[in-house]
């Protein structure tokens, strides 16, 4: 690992103002399962790591009037432990199926929106976008982890995160602190990701000098359902190969409308409208779940290797809608 | 042990469960490994290695590494003109104060490269015949196969493969190296992750003006080594020079990334099969051709020994090897066989499908034809009988069924396949010591690479001298031992077992010599048993009592193997079952149940025994379905090479393991055989077979992975 300074302010006005220094060259430390890899492997140089852990405000599981704020130093295992969240059943789902207990305690909820993608060509040093001589890597490459929505621009990765299929769904707020030391904004979720058109842009719309301090989660009425399901090859550690996460307002047993997200599928978490348009106004069942999942991937853009992962997210979303309805 | 014979029998402790000596040393961490060691002074070394998969080195600047304030020594394995040939392959060292001063050396080294055209895909044997990168190994005929594939009742014709995978041992390949300027010890102290601890000294003697007596190699507890351990290698002589320049021990451990990519792998093999059949399922016709990679050289897996276990009248069968610009390859846990049963097993479990046939009758047709190969000749009985307890055990008459039946989305299905290992005794050589107070200990370089050769010497020391375990003392993993076999091709148990039953037989004898003439009773009709000496199932003396008898002088013995004297033999069998659940709608492959029946002659330690039986499985499984060496075609390089991508099985994968040890009467009476590789090979042709039965359509390469399983789903419905 490259040495870097290593910042530990105690209140998110001096975090913003630490991460602020060396041109926005800092990482956020909060659980770190990722960003120590990234920095093993040197495959990210920060001049600065500015460690969080010691803001008090950043700290637990509080309610609010309308819905629930998670703190970007909120685990895993407190989410699971919250009884703030026991309703918002596909998030739980999602913490259950991380499977690994080092990540439920280590590893944050926010730190899980934040991971840089995991794509093997990022990882072994070409970039974000892998190109070579203007050309992509991976458009020609082994693509077979890669994107199959929103990949026609030079970015192919897929978006890391496993919750925010499930928050967007729900129609999560995030909180970003900075870049003044007394800013913040509440911004949707399904606003916060980015897919880059260089190797300059990031993966989301944090600029220097910000970074997230909570969540926000509406609270779960009581005719909502919802419900994620991924894909997961192994049973141990493990990414998921596509994944969809679903809230269903219901009417009676009736869908009056519904949000339905990819993940895993896109450079960012993929909000399949028409497929939520699809199923409002039916009853979810087999046939109905396997119709809106036919939907959900009719615009899909397979590479050369991964025609595989639209049948993938086709279950996926399938399995989720059952899955929110109790079916599976 | 009345009589003075040398056998198993009449034994205490011989085939009793005995939990490992060191397990709990190793729970705890008390137990140190060659990563583990780490003394006061230790320099740290980090590895510059090569990027592409065909390179010409243009450039190689060390001197901005000296200059870093930290780092003692730069050791270059490569030098400026020099070609690198797989992405991975070592071009420097830095050994520095800590790990972190040492990758700072090695990022500043500067490095340039001359990129070349490279080729790295194993299976394209159209690609590297254009590329001239072949070599034809193997074209062999016996009898008329394409005469009798025209009168056969059914032909099939597949094409099957198995892609490269590396050894992943969880301690990586290296060595700590401790250069001795005078004194009276060895010059060069080598804590050395090793396979082999009696063999590697010369080999770190050689280049510095040693000899062998120069050199201790130590290793008492090792992470794996699968085949791949077996030399000093680079990286332990680049130690050893690091530590004679500056003075200092020298600790160089592969890093994760290099530990995949350069120490070694399993080649790859890939084919295409025609088989026919009479109508009762008689195989009339063989013809295979397969093609595949060991990296540079240009090898594939052993066409001389397909088709694997079986040997049919008429058969012709063509290997071609392609170089590839990979890593290059080791023996990996029983080289050639898994590769090879995953080709043939594969093919005539689909040949018994064209026949309508269950694939078990299948084999017991072939089998009661004696259509085998040469080694498994005298093990016809064994295979009936193993395929019986196996089909009782998996339950396979209720859970068989014809190909693809049932209905979705989650589909279940069973598969069998065989295999057959040699294991024959290593030669080794031990020394016995009983003192006269009664302590007995043992000295042997061999080296216990986790699976109980430790606890097996222990036994045996113990059971010969009537004696409870924890009264004998084990020395195992150092070459100042009298010298013992490296561990592979599954050679240790039996060649440490006999040479400790004979030298620990010799001091018993000896002692009831002594035992005979102070107490008047018949030397060769004595009994060692419980820590007292008997005859005649009365008590003579107690062990201290007899060993008293040896005056001042310790009792000292050796024993050497192998012998034949019965104590070892050769060649088993191996039945295995797979049951899984497929689900169609996410290609996922499920393990349900394993069904393992393994013979090898005597068993000493039944709980190791199936202990190894269930690692070979859970290494099986992990071949089968998810492990595999991904060359990105693009950038020639091993794209997978962390523990994110190169997928690995946990608990949750493994389903149920059953383990059934066969060992009748006559297995008893072979004498011991090793056990090392056998339960790992038929895991994958079993559990390809099993997704056959269950979705009824052939995923050709393992590993299964749902990418494979969903695209030749697609294929099939297309």
């Amino acid at each position: 690992m490259r040495p870097f300074e290593y910042a530990s302010p105690r209140t998110e006005a001096e975090a913003v103002e630490m991460l602020s220094a060396h041109d926005g060259q800092t990482a956020v430390l909060s659980g770190g399962t990722d960003l120590m890899t990234l920095l093993k492997r040197d495959v990210i140089q920060p001049k600065r790591v500015v460690d969080i852990k010691n803001i008090d405000s950043l700290k637990g599981i509080t309610r609010t009037d309308d819905g629930v704020l998670v703190g970007s130093l909120a685990t895993l295992e407190d989410a699971l432990d919250s009884p703030l969240l026991a309703e918002h059943h596909s998030v739980l789902q999602i913490i259950d199926a991380h499977r690994a207990i080092q990540i439920q305690q280590n590893g944050t909820l926010i730190g899980d929106l934040c991971q840089l993608p995991q794509c093997w060509y990022f990882r072994n040093g070409y970039g974000l976008l892998a190109l070579q001589n203007g050309a992509s890597l991976i458009e020609s490459g082994d693509n077979r982890y890669h994107a199959v929505f929103g990949n026609s621009g030079p970015a192919k990765f897929v978006n890391s995160s496993r919750f925010a299929p499930s928050m967007i769904a729900f129609g999560a707020k995030v909180r970003v602190a900075g870049p003044g030391p007394q800013d913040e904004e509440f911004l949707p979720l399904e606003y916060f990701f980015v897919t880059p058109r260089n190797e300059k842009n990031g993966v989301n719309v944090l600029k220097p000098g910000q970074f997230i301090t909570h969540v926000w989660l509406p609270t779960v009425a009581p005719n909502v359902k919802s419900a994620s399901y991924e894909v997961l090859e192994m049973n141990g550690l493990d990414r998921p190969q596509a994944a969809a996460s679903v809230a269903l307002q219901m009417e009676g047993s009736t869908v009056r409308e519904a949000k339905i997200v990819m993940g895993h599928v896109a450079p960012t978490p993929w909000v399949a409208h028409e497929a939520g348009k699809a199923i409002a106004g039916l009853a979810v069942t087999d046939e109905s779940a396997s119709t809106v999942a036919d939907v959900a991937v009719a615009r899909a853009t397979p590479l050369s290797m991964n025609e595989y992962k639209v049948q993938m997210a086709r279950t996926a979303v399938k399995r989720a809608l059952l899955r929110a309805v109790e079916k599976v | 042990m009345s009589g003075r014979v040398v056998n198993w029998r009449n034994s205490g402790l011989i085939g009793e469960d005995t939990q490992r000596l060191d397990g709990r040393d190793k729970a705890s961490g008390a137990a140190k490994y060659t990563y583990d060691i780490n003394p006061e002074g230790t320099l740290y070394a980090k590895l510059l290695t090569c990027t592409h998969a065909k390179a010409k080195i243009t450039r190689l600047d060390v001197e901005p590494a000296k200059a870093i304030k930290g780092v003692h020594t730069v050791y270059l394995f490569k030098k400026e003109g020099d070609d690198c040939n797989w992405d991975g392959e070592l071009v420097a060292a830095v050994a520095a104060e800590t790990a972190d001063i040492a990758e700072d050396g090695v990022r500043a080294i500067k490095v340039s490269y001359e990129v070349g055209k490279h080729f790295v895909d194993e299976d394209d044997l159209d690609g590297a015949l254009a590329a001239e990168r072949t070599k034809d190994l193997v074209d062999k005929t016996d009898g008329d196969p394409d005469e009798a594939i025209k009168s056969a009742a059914a032909v099939h014709e597949g094409y099957y493969g198995i892609n490269t995978i590396s050894h992943m041992c969880l301690e990586p390949h290296g060595a700590h190296v401790k250069w001795n300027e005078g004194g009276d010890g060895p010059k060069v102290v080598a804590h050395h992750s090793t396979q082999a601890v009696s063999t590697t000294g010369p080999q770190f003697a050689q280049g510095f003006g040693l000899d062998a007596s120069d050199v201790r190699v130590i290793c008492n507890y090792i992470g794996g080594g699968f085949g791949s351990k077996f030399a000093a290698d680079v990286w332990g002589l680049a130690a050893t020079q690091m530590s004679k320049d500056t003075g200092r021990p020298v600790r160089l451990m592969l890093d994760r990334p290099t530990e995949l990519k350069t120490p070694g792998t399993r080649p790859s093999g890939f084919g295409k099969v025609t088989v026919a059949a009479d109508e009762d399922g008689k195989v009339v016709a063989w013809k295979s051709h397969h093609w595949g990679t060991n990296g540079p050289q240009g090898g594939t897996i052993d066409g001389n020994q397909m088709p694997y276990v079986f040997s049919f009248e008429n058969q012709a069968v063509k290997s071609t090897g392609i170089k590839t610009d990979c890593g290059p390859n080791r023996a990996w846990r029983a080289p050639n066989h898994p590769q090879l049963c995953a080709i043939t097993d594969a093919a005539l479990t689909d040949l018994a499908a064209k026949l309508d046939m269950d694939p078990v009758e299948l084999y017991r047709v072939n089998i009661d034809e004696g259509a085998v190969d040469r080694f498994a000749k005298n093990k016809v009985a064994v295979y009936e009988a193993e395929l019986d307890r196996a089909v009782d055990l998996m339950e396979w008459e209720d859970k068989w069924h014809t190909p693809g039946e049932g209905d979705g989305p989650i589909k279940k299905g069973v598969g069998v396949a065989l295999h057959r290992w040699g294991g024959r005794a290593g030669a080794s050589t031990c020394t016995v010591k009983v003192h006269p107070d009664g302590g007995a200990e043992v000295f042997l370089g061999s080296q216990d690479l986790g699976t109980g050769t430790r606890t097996v010497i222990a036994m045996v020391l113990a059971d010969t001298l009537g004696l409870p375990l924890d009264r004998v003392k084990v020395h195992i993993g150092s070459n100042a031992y009298p010298q013992a076999n490296p561990s592979g091709g599954s050679i240790t148990v039996g060649g440490v077992s006999g040479p400790v039953r004979r030298a620990a037989l010799d001091a018993l004898w000896q002692i009831f010599d002594k035992v005979a003439e102070k107490y008047g009773v018949p030397g060769d009709d004595l009994d060692a048993f419980g820590g007292r000496i008997w005859h005649d199932h009365k008590e003579v003396c107690r062990w201290e009592e007899a060993c008293r008898l040896l005056g001042t002088m310790t009792l000292e013995t050796s024993g050497k193997g192998p012998a034949n004297d019965g104590l070892t033999d050769q060649l088993v069998g191996g039945v295995q079952m797979a049951d899984v659940s497929v689900d169609t709608e996410t290609g996922i492959v499920t393990i349900n149940k394993m069904v393992a029946v393994q013979d090898c002659g005597t068993i000493i330690n039944p709980m190791t025994a199936r202990s190894q039986v269930t690692g070979g499985l859970i290494m099986g499984i992990a071949y089968a379905l998810s492990e595999e060496r991904i060359m990105d075609n693009q950038t020639g390089r091993y794209i997978n090479a962390d523990l994110e991508n190169y997928k690995l099985p946990r608990i949750g994968d493994v389903g149920e393991l059953v383990v059934d040890m066969y060992q009748p009467e006559s297995e008893f009476a072979r004498g011991v055989v090793g056990l090392g590789e056998p339960p790992v090979i038929s895991t994958g042709a079993a559990i390809s077979n099993a997704v056959f039965n269950a979705i009824g359509v052939r995923v050709p390469v393992l590993p299964l992975t749902p990418k494979r399983v969903l695209d030749a789903l697609a294929a099939a419905k297309a």
